[in-house]
């Protein structure tokens, strides 16, 4: 069974190579605070850049939702688009932690017009799809759905609001986001749709990019039961890129979906 | 505990019944443009922290600021709300004080066995540093003296376990 389900990722990711662009960029939100002790507001910002942190595209955050220590929306104000980043602000005002996340479903389309490969992107499948150019041909229509998430807890943490929501690639955050120190192991399951996703690749990059000579960027693979341990060489923050594809698409009229899960996590000094 | 105060209470006359647990903390004089006092707090634990008691904190009303006692904070500060559990007090300026924690029950009650006073401190615009000092309780008939002497910001620092 498992052995079935290893293959078919291996086959889907193949087809999806060839598919999706190849110099897709990495996505991420990055919170100004992710452990306070007073009640505050904290600022998130969400771009495309393949610098870790480094703004160089706004990523749109239509998608926004942010579930409090209650599981109820929390409050958020000044959703902005700017031109290297978008930006928001989150109230943190009940002890506990809140989800953050931006996870917008949307479409890929490639196809040939004399004999070249050509692409396009958009929310809506109907449209993109009645926007194709006269004599296209190889129409092939790809579910996207990038999920990007960070945490932050006022207070003592707690789990109501990391809840998983069963749809996509998601974590489930067995070790606590917000109580992430340098020298311990964090212990995740990777869930596809709710349920453990074995073999599954997560890549992960400290901070600062910038400021250094390589990526340092390592990965770690889930194993049989979904599961991914991950030790914190550092203080600082870190992103987190996991993606799979399947067949299982909402829309009939994608072949192929693909799904990504973008993580932004700090680990703190002890 | 209280059995073992009960059983002992018709034998102790001048003797005051609890034991002593005092602590000197030295908050060393920094020549820095930008002084801020430091937040400091004082907890005990047992080597798997089984057991964790803390003991108090001094900070001046500005939540905002704990987080930064972070391994504070992470065991025990962030469970809490206002008033913080222990001796709670307004920061304190350069020099040597005195804190004696006897009158605390939750120091008093603790079980017999090998503990670790800890103690942070934090400084706005300046650094944390943590110390820990090991002893045993109850008090023993030797007064047991701890003395560590922090690198940054804390100064000497002593403790006292006497009957």
């Amino acid at each position: 069974m498992i052995r079935v389900r290893f293959h078919q990722a291996a086959l889907a990711a193949l087809v999806l190579a060839t598919t999706l662009p190849a110099q897709a960029h990495k996505l991420w939100l990055l919170p100004s605070h992710t452990t306070v002790s007073e009640p505050q507001w904290i600022t998130v910002d969400a771009s495309i850049s393949n610098e870790i942190f480094g703004f160089e595209r706004a990523y749109p955050v239509d998608g926004l939702q942010v579930t409090g220590p209650d599981g109820k929306p929390a409050t958020v104000d000044n959703a902005t688009k700017m031109h290297t980043r978008s930006v928001f602000d989150v109230q943190l005002e009940q002890e506990g932690s809140y989800r953050i996340s931006v996870a917008q479903p949307g479409y890929f389309v490639s196809y040939k017009v004399d004999g070249e490969r050509q692409r396009s992107r958009g929310k809506d499948a109907d449209k993109l799809l009645a926007e194709l150019p006269k004599g296209a041909t190889d129409v092939k229509l790809l579910e996207v759905l990038n999920r990007l998430e960070t945490y932050a807890t006022l207070g003592a943490p707690n789990k109501t609001g990391l809840k998983p929501t069963g749809k996509g690639l998601e974590l489930e955050l067995l070790t606590h986001p917000n109580d992430l120190y340098a020298g311990e192991t964090a212990q995740w399951k990777l869930l596809l749709d709710g349920e453990p996703a074995a073999g599954i690749k997560v890549e992960l990059v400290p901070g600062g990019t910038r400021y250094r000579d390589s990526q340092e960027d390592w990965s770690v693979t889930s194993d049989d039961k979904g599961i991914v341990n991950i030790q914190w060489p550092a203080a600082g923050r870190y992103f987190l890129e996991a993606g799979t594809g399947d067949k299982n698409v909402s829309n009939p009229k994608a072949a192929e979906r693909y799904l990504q899960y973008l993580g932004t996590v700090e680990v703190l000094p002890m | 505990m209280r059995l073992r105060y009960l059983t002992l209470l018709p034998l102790l006359t001048s003797q005051a019944l609890a034991d002593t647990f005092s602590v000197d903390v030295e908050v060393p004089r920094k020549r820095v443009a930008e002084y801020h006092a430091p937040y400091v707090a004082f907890w005990v634990e047992n080597a798997d922290r089984s057991t964790l008691e803390p003991l108090g904190l001094w900070y001046d009303d500005q939540e905002k600021w704990l987080k930064d006692i972070r391994q504070w904070w992470r065991r025990t500060g962030r469970s809490q709300s206002a008033p913080y559990d222990g001796l709670t007090g307004a920061t304190r300026s350069p020099g040597t004080h005195t804190v004696d924690f006897s009158k605390l029950d939750a120091l008093q009650s603790l079980p017999a066995g090998e503990y670790t006073l800890v103690v942070e401190a934090a400084r706005e615009v300046g650094g944390r540093e943590v110390v820990k000092l090991p002893f045993r309780w109850p008090a023993e008939e030797t007064p047991q003296q701890q003395q560590v002497k922090g690198t940054d910001e804390l100064g000497t620092v002593t403790l006292t376990v006497s009957q």
